[in-house]
C-alpha cells in the first residue's frame, strides 16, 4: 500500500486492526516523509529508533488483541511537550541541550495508548508568536504555496500544523494559550481542538500562560480529533487544575445530527476591514449549519474588543512569572561569565543571550504591568475584562445557544517575514477570533471551510459551552462533511 | 499614549533579570510604550463591582494528606544542570 503516511488515524487504526498494514509500515513511511519534506522546517528532534521501536511494540499489541484506538499510529509531538530523554526545549535557546527526565502527562497518555512518537515539532519560541518566526530553530514553512514566496503555517504550533498538512506524521500534538492550535490549524487547512480549560493535564508542558494554556490534537479530520482528543484527556492529580470528571466516547458523538441545535452568530465579531473572502465564507458556513437543521441566531458578546488588550496583559504577566525559573542553574543554557561576575550577572546574560526578542519583550511586559504601582491599572484591571468577556459567553449560552460560529482568522496565511516591520500589536491582531476562547477557558475549534481566490485555505471556528467538546465536535463534522473541503497543499518540497 | 522613558526601561529590564545593552534601551522603550497604549483600550470598560477573575472554570482546588510522596531523585533533578557539583547546584559566589 503506498502513501501510508496520508491516512487518516480512523482509516489507519481499521486497516491495523483488519491486519492490513502494520505500524512499522506505518511510521516507515512517515520517516521517509519527514527526510523529503526537511524544507518544511516542521520537526527538528527526530526519534527514528524510537518510533520503531514503540511501533513494533505497537504491532505485537495489536495482534493480542489490545489495541486502543492510538495503537500503532505516528504521530508528531510539539517541542513545548516534556518527553523523557529527548530534547524538549520549547524552541528555545535557553532550553539548548535539556532532556527531561520524565513524560509530560499528555504525550503519557499518549504513548501509553500506544501511538508512536516520530520526533519533536517546530514551534515559536515559548509558544509566544503568530508565525513560527520567533523559533531558534529558523521559521517553519507552510506547505500550501500559491507563488514565490514561502508562508507562514501560522503560530504558536506551526510545525504541528505544517508537519500534519503535508502528511508528515497522521496527527501532531499543539497547545493553545490565545489561538496557537486554531490560527495555524486555519492556516494550513487542518483541524485543531482546543479543549475546555481543565480537560488536558498541564503537567509537564513548558508554561507559558498557566490560566490561558491547554492541550490539544491537530489532525486531519474532524473525526480524528475526537479520536485523539479523547487518548489526551482526563484527571491528572499533578495539575490542580485538571478537571475530575468523566472522558466522554467524543468519536460516537458524530452522529451527523445537529436538528434544534441553536447556532450563534457574533454580531461584534463582523470586524472592519474583514476581507470580503471570510465573510462570506462566515456566512456560507452559517448557511450549511441551518441546511442541516440548526437554527441560526445572532448574538451579542459585547466585551469581544477588549479581549486583545487584556490578553496582552495577562498572557505576559503569568508568563514573565512561569519564566523567572530560566536562570542558568537548573537547566538549559547559561551564559559565560567574566572574571568578578556575580549571581546577578548570571542571570541577567544568560536570560538575553537565552530568550528571544519577542520573549524578552513579553516578560518585560508582564513585569511592568505586575510591578508596584502599576498592578492594579493594568493587571487587576484585565483580570475583570476577562471576568466580562467570560459573562458575555455565559449569557449567550443561558439564552440557549449551544455553538457558535466566527471566522478562525482575520486573513489566509501571509508570507514570512511580510510582519517584519509592523510594530508587535499588528501580529497580535492574528488572534483576535481565537483569545476570547481561551480567557473564558471554553473549548474551540477550526477547521477548513474553503479555498480564498488564491488558492489558500480558509477556516472557521466553532465555540462550544464549557465541558461539551462531543457536541462541539458533532457540529465540526456536520459542517466539515457540508463544506466538502478536500483541498490538499501541492507537494513542492 | 503610554510613554516608558529610557529609565523606566532600564527598570523594567533589571527588574526582569534581562541585560538589555544602554543602545538598545530607546528602541526596546517605544516598544513597550507601544503595547502600553494598545492596552489602554481597557480603560474604557466599565469595571464597577467586577471581581477579578482568579478561576476560569469553577472548581474547588483538591486537597490532599500533607505528605512526602516522592524523593531520591538527587541524580534526576541535577542531571540537566549547566554545574553541579557534589549533589548541589553550583552558582557564582553569593555571600562575600
Amino acid at each position: 500500500m503506498s502513501d501510508l503516511n496520508k491516512l487518516t488515524i480512523a482509516k489507519a487504526r481499521d486497516l491495523l486492526r483488519a491486519g492490513e498494514v502494520t505500524s512499522v509500515e506505518l511510521t516507515e513511511a512517515c520517516l521517509a516523509a519527514i527526510n523529503e519534506g526537511r524544507a518544511l522546517n516542521a520537526f527538528v528532534h527526530d526519534t527514528p529508533e524510537l518510533a520503531l521501536d514503540r511501533a513494533g511494540a505497537a504491532d505485537a499489541r495489536i495482534q493480542s488483541g489490545d489495541a486502543p484506538a492510538m495503537c500503532g499510529i505516528p504521530i508528531g509531538i510539539k517541542d513545548l511537550f516534556c518527553t523523557e530523554g529527548v530534547a524538549s526545549q520549547a524552541a528555545s535557546r535557553i532550553l539548548e541541550g535539556f532532556k527531561p527526565e520524565y513524560e509530560s502527562q499528555v504525550s503519557a497518555q499518549l504513548r501509553d495508548a500506544g501511538a508512536v512518537m516520530l520526533g519533536k515539532l517546530n514551534m515559536d519560541e515559548f509558544a509566544m508568536g503568530s508565525s513560527n518566526e520567533t523559533s531558534v530553530y529558523g521559521n517553519v514553512v507552510n506547505p500550501w504555496k500559491v507563488d514565490d514566496r514561502q508562508l507562514t503555517p501560522g503560530g504558536s504550533s506551526g510545525g504541528s500544523a505544517a508537519a500534519v498538512a503535508a502528511d508528515l506524521c497522521l496527527a501532531a500534538t499543539g497547545t493553545d494559550t490565545g489561538g496557537s492550535i486554531r490560527q495555524p490549524a486555519a492556516f494550513t487547512g487542518t483541524v485543531g481542538i482546543k479543549p475546555t480549560y481543565g480537560r488536558c493535564s498541564r503537567w509537564g508542558i513548558v508554561a507559558f500562560a498557566s490560566s490561558l494554556d491547554q492541550a490539544g490534537p491537530m489532525t486531519k479530520t474532524v473525526r480524528d480529533a475526537a479520536i485523539m482528543l479523547e487518548a489526551m484527556c482526563g484527571h491528572d492529580p499533578k495539575d490542580s487544575t485538571s478537571a475530575d470528571l468523566p472522558v466522554p466516547d467524543f468519536e460516537s458523538m458524530l452522529t451527523g445530527d445537529i436538528r434544534g441545535q441553536k447556532i450563534g452568530i457574533p454580531r461584534e465579531y463582523r470586524m472592519d476591514g474583514m476581507p470580503d473572502e471570510i465573510d462570506a465564507l462566515w456566512a456560507k458556513g452559517a448557511e450549511m449549519l441551518r441546511d442541516a437543521g440548526a437554527e441560526i441566531v445572532d448574538i451579542s458578546l459585547p466585551h469581544t474588543q477588549y479581549a486583545l488588550p487584556a490578553y496582552y496583559v495577562i498572557a505576559p504577566a503569568e508568563a514573565s512569572s512561569n519564566l523567572a525559573r530560566y536562570d542558568g542553574v537548573r537547566y538549559g543554557h547559561r551564559a559565560k561569565l567574566e572574571a568578578g561576575d556575580g549571581i546577578t550577572q548570571m542571570y541577567e546574560k544568560t536570560r538575553a543571550e537565552g530568550f528571544g526578542a519577542e520573549v524578552q519583550r513579553r516578560v518585560m511586559i508582564g513585569t511592568y504591568v505586575l510591578s508596584a504601582g502599576f498592578y492594579d491599572a493594568y493587571y487587576n484591571r484585565a483580570r475583570k475584562v476577562r471576568t466580562l468577556i467570560k459573562r458575555d459567553f455565559e449569557e449567550a449560552f443561558a439564552r440557549g445557544i449551544d455553538c457558535i460560529l466566527t471566522p478562525a482568522t482575520p486573513s489566509a496565511a501571509f508570507g514570512l517575514g511580510e510582519m517584519a516591520e509592523a510594530d508587535p500589536v499588528q501580529m497580535y491582531l492574528n488572534d483576535v477570533f481565537t483569545v476570547t476562547v481561551n480567557l473564558a477557558g471554553l473549548p474551540g475549534i477550526a477547521l477548513p471551510a474553503g479555498l480564498d481566490a488564491k488558492g489558500l485555505p480558509l477556516g472557521l471556528q466553532l465555540i462550544g459551552r464549557p465541558w461539551e467538546e462531543g457536541a462541539l465536535l458533532r457540529t465540526a463534522h456536520v459542517l466539515e462533511d457540508a463544506s466538502g473541503f478536500v483541498s490538499k497543499p501541492e507537494k513542492w518540497w | 499614549m503610554s510613554e516608558i522613558d529610557l529609565e523606566s526601561a532600564r527598570k523594567v529590564a533589571h527588574l526582569a533579570r534581562i541585560a538589555v545593552p544602554e543602545e538598545n534601551l530607546p528602541a526596546l522603550a517605544q516598544e513597550l510604550s507601544q503595547i502600553l497604549t494598545f492596552m489602554e483600550a481597557l480603560n474604557s470598560v466599565d469595571v464597577d463591582g467586577v471581581e477579578p477573575m482568579t478561576s476560569v472554570t469553577p472548581m474547588r482546588l483538591k486537597r490532599r494528606h500533607d505528605q512526602v510522596t516522592d524523593g531520591d531523585v538527587q541524580a534526576k533533578i541535577l542531571s540537566n544542570a549547566p554545574d553541579a557539583r557534589e549533589g548541589f547546584f553550583a552558582v557564582p559566589k553569593v555571600v562575600e
